[in-house]
């Protein structure tokens, strides 16, 4: 298996990582940088657990190629909380109730989190279909619509 | 009886009762929460996977691993022939890995453990089986009938608890029976008589988290297994019995557990990896059970064939109920019996029958292993009895809610197995769900191609398990007279560790932010608890987190009224003080629960660390008469509620839509109130889901949509804009503060609710879910009202 050496600017640092060809961008995070907060829910692009921010856009970070991702801009979970601060999704998700098992909670968030830097203002029907791909076995998606237009609110008000 | 306080009498002390936020919130918005699969285990990690059947039911011929065996990077590979132990919780009838014959497309046949998950992979192709392929039982009642080919041909000598009955030289792993009045001669006494079939499809819970395990055994013949489960004590108990080691050898580490639904109780596939793990001792192995293996290779809920009848009398009255249920157990039925027995004893719903004959059958299928999922055969129960109920009561005239309001259970109504009801609020849950749905009102639908109707469904579950399933707790103090509470039950999204906060809190005397969890539940140090299942936690471990406390409480107490000299009743813990109400005196906890105070003469000390203990265990079930179900108390109590939904048709697709929903349940008191509506809102959606969308669609055995594409669960679009949730609090006499759960039920009568709701819109029963659009507009077809 040909390796290859990527720089890739995770959550504002740079990391120098060597990456075998058919590795995919969810096991390099989990596996080569200890980003665990990242889950693996179905490793097909179906569950949505695994949502990560390449380049200012959501992806299920399992199905991307590790390789493609040289040079590239990644946003994850834990690059979420900015000086010691929970970002304003994280609060309101926790306000509102809408944290259960935690397994789908990373790949939402970073979802909203992208939904959000590219609309500000977002209706219902945006957040519904940003977190469309998110599948959540727990919590019934109410309490998480909420909480991103609680978050929505927070941020338009925030000076 | 109320738990009381001493001296304080039915007082509800904060924080329970309160909407305090989840203990665990924080750890998992940032990521920083631990799962199975997060945990690092360094360099020395393998990985295995499993060789599994192609074939629903053959015999096991020959196995022939040597070319596995020496692909590089295989560090070994074992079959059935290394582990010859049974394992199972309430019937012990699986081997580990097949032995003599496959059961399900599945069945795990070896196992290759490598440096790699991707060797392992490989090598399992190099492992040639042979099999002589058997004729399958791919339905319930063919598999009941004297026809059926054995797929368990010593189901008579394997181990069972007392209260399962196999019917040897049968497919029937249990048999239970309630025979209450005189059903025969009932039916000439009923104005209207139902007779109805329902077939409940085989789901899947769909955890987002897959099962996964790592298992480590040492030289010195201790195993350790961390694993994504609802049942760590049950793992170190079923394990250790099936392997011949000693409990006491083996430890198990329960992370957080992303979504369990069931699907992660007893043991699944964790006792694979734990059997690899003893061939390649010192290194820890981890086994992950990929997506497609998910659907079919760990539990299924149970499918089921219903035949109801039902009969009233002119004004409504039930009079008889005689009905029979044949549940699709699958290969093994190990865990799956007691759910045919839960079902059984609550077989009529929640209504007072006074002539009752219920069969509910087991039976061994050539389909995956079927097992405990959210409702334990309630929603399937369910599904088809409130849906007769509704159709009974349109023909003898009476509107559903009043017909439901005359006959469900109520104080002192003689249930199916004879007992009494205790207390409850199903009544009022009732009323509530259809005053909020405004019952008996119709609003036009939002297009002209479009229908409305709404449906209503009751529903009762008691907790399932053993008559003597136990919880046990600690409460510590440490030197900041902060309290660290021992359990033994897993937090598996329900929010139990955050209950079990309050509740220690509440019963000690100190704000709720002072108490942590001892967690990982690892049951090297965790106390006794026997699983996190049945909606018990709150109701069972917390009796003895409760009484752990209030232990920990009397140490202290009357450690200070030595100290001051002073009566233990005029003394208390109020916000983390010890307070005298006679002289009004104050000392912190933190003055005294790890070193003592000096004695009052000032010649030495009294007292030392503080640590209370307290266990709980119901000691108040009966046995049921095998041939008639008949016995003093079945279960410890019934949760109670109502749901109730308005739903949109669309006549040119079949597409059902729910506009807005409503639950009501009588928990007894609500520890968390929030939690307690969080668990009424998924567990709908769960309903919605399963309502609308679900079915594993199995051919010949063969599961034929084992991914998340094929096999659709409710995504937020398909959540209604509004849920309300109602709670009823009728206390519970033995329940902490009068809790009861709430887990499973809040998924029970969401199927009925809906089907019932689709037939005001339509005049048209659905029958069998899933009310896909395709079914539906089949429906319609069929009923004349499309073309």
């Amino acid at each position: 298996m040909a390796y290859h050496r990527i720089i890739v600017t995770v959550n504002g640092s740079t990391e120098l990582v060597d990456v075998p060809s058919n590795m995919t961008l969810l096991q390099m995070l989990r596996d080569k940088l200890a980003l665990t907060g990242t889950k693996n829910g179905c490793a097909a692009g179906e569950c949505g657990a695994c949502t990560v921010i390449l380049n200012g856009e959501p992806v299920n970070s399992c199905m991307v190629l590790a390789v493609e991702c040289d040079g590239a801009s990644l946003t994850t979970v834990e690059g979420l909380v900015h000086d010691n601060q929970l970002d304003p999704l994280q609060q309101a998700v926790i306000d509102q109730g809408g944290v259960q098992c935690g397994f789908c909670t990373p790949g939402v968030l970073v979802s909203a989190r992208a939904l959000l830097d590219r609309n500000p203002r977002p209706s219902d029907y945006d957040i519904r279909d940003a977190l469309l791909g998110n599948l959540c076995r727990c919590t019934g998606y109410l309490r998480l619509v909420e909480a991103v237009k609680d978050a929505a609110r927070r941020e338009v008000l925030r000076p | 009886m109320v738990v009381k306080e001493p001296g304080i009498g039915v007082r509800i002390p904060p924080p329970v009762g309160e909407s305090v936020p989840r203990v665990d919130a924080q750890e998992k918005v940032t990521g920083a929460a631990i799962f199975t699969d997060d945990f690092q285990f360094g360099p020395g990690l393998l990985y295995a996977r499993i060789k599994r059947s192609p074939h629903p039911h053959a015999r096991l011929k020959s196995i022939d691993v040597s070319k596995a065996s020496v692909l590089p990077g295989v560090k070994a590979v074992v079959t059935g022939k290394d582990f010859p132990g049974y394992i199972g919780l309430y019937l012990q009838d699986r081997y580990i890995f097949c032995r003599d014959r496959v059961r399900y497309v599945g069945d795990p046949v070896a196992g290759v453990v490598a440096v790699s998950e991707e060797i392992a992979e490989q090598a399992l192709e190099l492992i040639d089986v042979e099999y002589e392929v058997l004729p399958p039982v791919t339905d319930p009642e063919y598999g009941a009938s004297p026809q059926a080919p054995l797929i368990h041909p010593d189901l008579g000598k394997y181990v069972v608890v007392p209260f399962i009955f196999p019917e040897a030289g049968t497919n029937i792993s249990n048999h239970f029976k309630a025979r209450k009045g005189d059903v025969d001669s009932a039916w000439e006494k009923c104005a209207v008589i139902l007779e109805r079939h329902y077939r409940i499809p085989h789901i899947q819970h769909v955890p987002i988290e897959p099962h996964v395990a790592v298992a480590r055994a040492d030289q010195d013949g201790n195993v350790t297994l961390w694993s994504s489960t609802q049942s760590p004590f049950a793992q170190r108990n079923l394990i250790a019995k099936a392997l011949g080691i000693s409990q006491s050898d083996v430890r198990v580490i329960g992370l957080y557990v992303g979504g369990g639904f069931g699907s992660k109780a007893g043991v699944t596939m964790e006792a694979l990896v734990v059997a690899i793990a003893t061939k390649v001792k010192g290194h820890p192995v981890k086994l992950r059970l990929t997506r497609e293996e998910e659907f079919f290779t760990t539990f299924v809920r149970q499918g089921l064939v219903m035949h109801l009848k039902m009969g009233c009398d002119k004004e409504g009255k039930l009079l008889a109920m005689e009905n029979r249920y044949y549940w699709d157990g699958g290969a093994y039925t190990e865990y799956g019996v007691n759910v045919t027995r839960a079902a059984g004893y609550s077989g009529t719903g929640p209504y007072e029958v006074p002539n009752v004959k219920i069969d509910s059958y087991c039976v061994y299928t050539n389909h995956p292993v079927s097992g405990p999922m959210r409702g334990f055969g309630h929603p399937e129960i369910h599904a088809g009895l409130e849906q007769c109920i509704d159709e009974l009561a349109l023909e003898v005239g009476i509107d559903p809610v009043k017909l439901r309001k005359i006959n469900c259970v109520k104080e002192g109504s003689i249930l199916v197995t004879g007992g009494r009801m205790h207390p409850t609020g199903l009544s009022q849950c009732l009323e509530k769900a259809a005053q909020a749905i405004e019952w008996g009102m119709k609003s036009p639908p939002s297009a002209p191609n479009k229908r409305r109707g709404k449906g209503i469904a009751i529903m009762w579950k008691a907790p399932a398990m053993p008559p003597n399933a136990g919880s046990s707790s600690w409460v510590e103090l440490t030197e900041d007279g902060k309290v660290n509470v021992g359990v033994g039950g897993q937090e598996i999204g329900q929010g139990t560790f955050t209950v079990a906060a309050q509740m220690a809190a509440g019963a000690l005397g100190v704000p709720a932010t002072w108490v942590r969890v001892a967690s990982p539940v690892d049951t090297k140090y965790s106390p006794y608890e026997w699983q996190t299942v049945a909606s018990r936690l709150t109701w069972s471990m917390g009796n003895a987190i409760a009484a752990a406390a209030r232990d920990a409480r009397q140490q202290i107490l009357h450690l200070v009224a030595q100290a001051w000299n002073e009566d233990i009743k005029d003394l208390d813990i109020v916000d983390g003080n010890v307070i005298s109400y006679k002289t009004e005196e104050s000392i912190p906890l933190k003055d005294m629960v790890v070193y003592g105070l000096p004695k009052p003469d000032g010649k030495g000390w009294i007292g030392g660390p503080i640590v209370g203990r307290g266990n709980f265990m119901p000691t108040y079930i009966t046995g049921l008469d095998p041939e008639t179900g008949q016995g003093e108390r079945a279960a410890v109590h019934y949760t109670t509620g109502a749901q109730a939904v308005e739903v949109e048709v669309d006549m040119e697709t079949g597409k059902v839509e729910v506009l807005r929903a409503v639950a009501a349940f009588d928990v007894g008191k609500a520890i968390n109130p929030e939690m307690v509506r969080a668990q009424m809102e998924g567990g709908l959606i769960q309903g919605i889901s399963t309502a609308l969308f679900e079915e594993l669609q199995l051919k010949q055995g063969l599961l034929h949509n084992p991914s998340l594409v094929d096999y659709r669960i409710a995504t937020c679009v398909d959540v209604p804009p509004k849920i309300e949730s109602i709670i009823v609090e009728v206390p519970q006499d033995d329940g902490p503060w009068g809790a009861r759960g709430i887990g499973e039920h809040a998924m029970v009568p969401t199927i009925p609710a809906i089907a019932n709701a689709i037939y005001d819109a339509l005049g048209i029963r659905p029958g069998s879910p899933p009310y896909s659009s395709e079914r539906v507009y089949l429906a319609m077809v069929d009923g004349g009202i499309v073309e």
